[in-house]
């Protein structure tokens, strides 16, 4: 030890902006809209490396769809891909108040977020699986799951696919290509790779997605996703949300010294891009390529959706406590909803009148389904599943020693 | 038994091209006990593999494999090493069927070496298996022998559910009775030995009546078996030795039937004794039992230490700690 040695200390990373402070973003590199060039699909992921530093961006502040990613989706499908965002919102906000009002016990909105999980779903075909996080029911709603079906299982009432055994929100629907959602963090990350190994090994044409938070990233099971899906080039999109917040904990704590999140695929030779998760149409554009490349046996692809987690994490939580109630509004790559709807006026596809139309007819829409999900019961109210139904599917043929506690319980 | 293991991969691969076979130097190798050696010759690559040393890898990956549609038959490498994979196989294997409706099920063999007896010291002697028969949705299985080990083997990868198969690594090679100062005695010249060709399961949730007796039943599973046996010789106590074989689900009618005949219970396990699969047995034999009952019941167990390397044989419960415990349980 020589003289100038000093103690050690530790290192915690601290976010730039705690509740009172002023959100500054300034440090937040945005590359401008149509920066970035479309590789082909084959690319050696060495070739794209700086793609994990940059953000694919196609809508430029005035609203116009520019560079090499742009014009992949015909103004009918931005028509229907704004009618998604709006319908999960609109979903969203009518949820989080019937667990205000106690119908169900615990919701998890997309405010902010619902440009990544609508816009990928389109790039998927039928038969593809995703492994989704909480934060990805646009997945559903954008292939066209009943939203009827989704109260169910919020409500846990009679109807609840999930005969009331799983929490709200955690659904399940292999035809809609949406596997069990767990509700402990990471695990489903390798088996998207594990899935997508399957296919593979069966000579199929289908591809999975796996999907992880910004948080969840520091699980090891995103380090075994990352090694398998290299090791044996899964067919597999492996996509992390980067909403700069797991729950009161910022994006550095999991993220360390590296510069993106995206740039972890690197050490293992893995295609990785950073997109703009606020941009529906970039979202869709890297979705595609990146589900062209698994489907054509190129291997995976890691996506960093660069977005922001505008509401809380759940209803359980009050991000006032912990960040600045101003960040959302000074988030640089604006909201998802209101970018799509510029696009489409500048287009001369959309007016303000049409989206207030729009707007009414996703409201009526979601309250008729609400109507009908109460109809049927709620947590606190109606037609609730049978307790007989917990014995039910533990195993396949329930065993003895459950029968007699199904007895013993009284049903 | 390494053989009976080997044939029971090959029948079921060759019946089903969805059974896959990885883990942990399984392939080219054929597994550090040779249980897949072969395998990948006979059915390529695609289909029998080597994985990375990342457990928690191996079993999610299998998940996602059963939930496809396939059947993953996966080795950990020995028991000891489940532990990163715990997380997997508690909350996503045991309850996709579960907590989805059964919208996805789990069809999945993981398979490990369990148990001591071979200086392996406190990372290659663990019997973990109260940790798993604890999780509502597993089902756990220990076989004793080469014919039971290929028969149930089978019946876990035709099971719909997913199964932790142990596979008592001292037992690989021979019925070992705990004399360790004995000479090794191969399975050859033992009629468990004989290892029926074909397709023939072993159910799970049967157990075997290893040896008939009057006084006093020994519940065992695993290397246990013998032991129980040959301290049930070397006492001369009339002892009926049961082989649980599975205990997930359990044979309790045999376990009640048994016990409501002969009035006494030891239990006898390798595992660590508080928690371990014999409180559940011992609770059982209680419940069930009560008034059958002359004495108390007794537990011979591994001790509540971490394996040992040099006190192997200390910590090893042999066939002299059963036999003072079947004398025991005689005088009470």
């Amino acid at each position: 030890m020589t003289s100038d040695t000093r103690p050690l200390s530790l290192n915690v990373p601290e976010p730039g902006c705690r509740p009172g402070n002023t959100p500054d973003f300034s440090g937040f590199e945005i590359p401008r809209a149509g920066a970035v060039p479309r590789p082909p699909v084959d690319v050696d992921p060495d070739a794209i490396r700086d793609m994990a530093f940059s953000i694919v961006r196609v809508l430029n502040k005035d609203g116009e769809a520019v560079g090499d990613w742009a014009g992949a989706l015909s103004t009918e499908e931005l028509h229907e891909g704004l009618r998604h965002m709006l319908l999960l919102r609109t979903f969203d906000a009518r949820m989080l108040n019937a667990q205000r009002q106690g119908k169900t016990s615990f919701y998890m909105q997309h405010l902010g977020e619902e440009a990544v999980s609508c816009a990928f779903s389109r790039a998927l075909e039928p038969g593809d699986m995703n492994f989704p996080t909480y934060r990805q029911a646009g997945l559903l709603i954008a292939s066209g799951y009943p939203m009827v079906t989704m109260m169910n299982q919020i409500y846990s009432n009679a109807e609840d696919p999930l005969h009331g055994r799983q929490l709200p929100i955690m659904y399940s629907s292999k035809e809609h290509g949406f596997f069990t959602i767990s509700g402990n963090l990471g695990t489903q990350f390798v088996q998207s790779v594990g899935w997508a190994m399957a296919s593979a090994i069966s000579g199929d044409t289908r591809i999975a997605a796996g999907w992880i938070g910004d948080g969840s990233t520091a699980e090891n099971d995103f380090h075994a996703a990352m090694v398998f899906a290299s090791t044996y080039t899964a067919p597999v999109v492996l996509n992390i949300v980067n909403n700069q917040w797991a729950i009161s904990t910022f994006q550095g704590i999991a993220r360390g010294g590296v510069g993106t999140f995206a740039a972890r695929g690197h050490g293992f030779g893995i295609a990785s891009v950073r997109v703009d998760g606020n941009d529906y149409l970039a979202v869709h554009a890297v979705a595609k390529w990146a589900c062209e490349r698994a489907r054509r046996g190129h291997g995976p692809t890691l996506i960093e959706h660069v977005t922001y987690r505008a509401g809380g994490h759940s209803t359980s939580d009050d991000p006032s406590a912990y960040r600045s109630r101003r960040e959302a509004a000074a988030w640089p790559l604006g909201d998802p909803v209101e970018r799509l709807k510029k696009h489409l006026i500048a287009i001369g596809e959309w007016s303000e009148e049409r989206h207030a139309q729009a707007e009414a007819e996703v409201m009526d829409t979601v309250r008729a389904a609400q109507k009908e999900a109460e109809a049927i019961g709620t947590l606190s109210a109606g037609k609730v599943p049978s307790p007989r139904d917990m014995f039910e599917g533990v195993y396949e043929t329930m065993p003895p020693h459950l029968i007699r506690q199904r007895q013993e319980a009284g049903f | 038994m390494i053989e009976a293991i080997r044939e029971a991969h090959d029948v079921a691969m060759a019946a089903d091209e969805r059974v896959v076979v990885f883990g942990e130097d399984v392939g080219f190798f054929g597994g550090v006990f040779r249980c897949t050696a072969g395998l990948q010759e006979k059915y390529g690559k695609s289909r029998c593999f080597d994985a990375p040393i990342n457990e928690s890898g191996i079993v999610g990956t299998a998940i996602g494999m059963a939930a496809y549609g396939l059947k993953p038959v996966i080795e950990i490498q020995f028991a000891d090493y489940v532990y990163p994979a715990y997380d997997q196989i508690v909350s996503e294997a045991a309850r996709l069927r579960h907590r989805s409706n059964a919208d996805f099920t789990c069809p999945l063999v993981i398979r490990m070496p369990t148990g001591g007896g071979i200086f392996g010291g406190q990372t290659h002697s663990q019997s973990p298996e109260a940790l798993f028969t604890h999780v509502s949705g597993l089902k756990v299985v220990m076989p004793s022998n080469p014919r039971d080990a290929k028969g149930l083997l089978l019946a876990a990868i035709s099971d719909p559910d997913p199964v932790i198969f142990f596979e008592p690594k001292r037992l690989y090679n021979g019925p070992f009775d705990g004399h360790h100062d004995k000479p090794v005695e191969s399975w050859k010249s033992h009629p468990l030995g004989e290892v029926p060709d074909g397709d023939g399961i072993v159910p799970l949730g049967k157990a075997a009546i290893r040896r008939e007796g009057a006084e006093v039943t020994v519940l065992a599973y695993g290397t246990m078996v013998f032991v129980a046996e040959a301290a049930a010789e070397e006492t001369g106590v009339d002892a009926e030795v049961i082989d649980l074989r599975s205990l997930m689900p359990l044979d309790l009618e045999a376990i009640v039937a048994s016990v409501q005949k002969t009035g006494r219970c030891v239990i006898v396990h390798e595992a660590t004794r508080t928690s371990g699969f014999g409180a559940e047995l011992m609770a059982l034999v209680q419940e069930h039992c009560f008034y059958h009952l002359e004495a108390p019941v007794i537990r011979v167990t591994g001790w509540d230490t971490p394996y040992p390397h040099a006190q192997e044989w200390e910590y090893f419960p042999g066939p002299g700690r059963v036999g003072e415990a079947l004398k025991k349980v005689m005088e009470d």
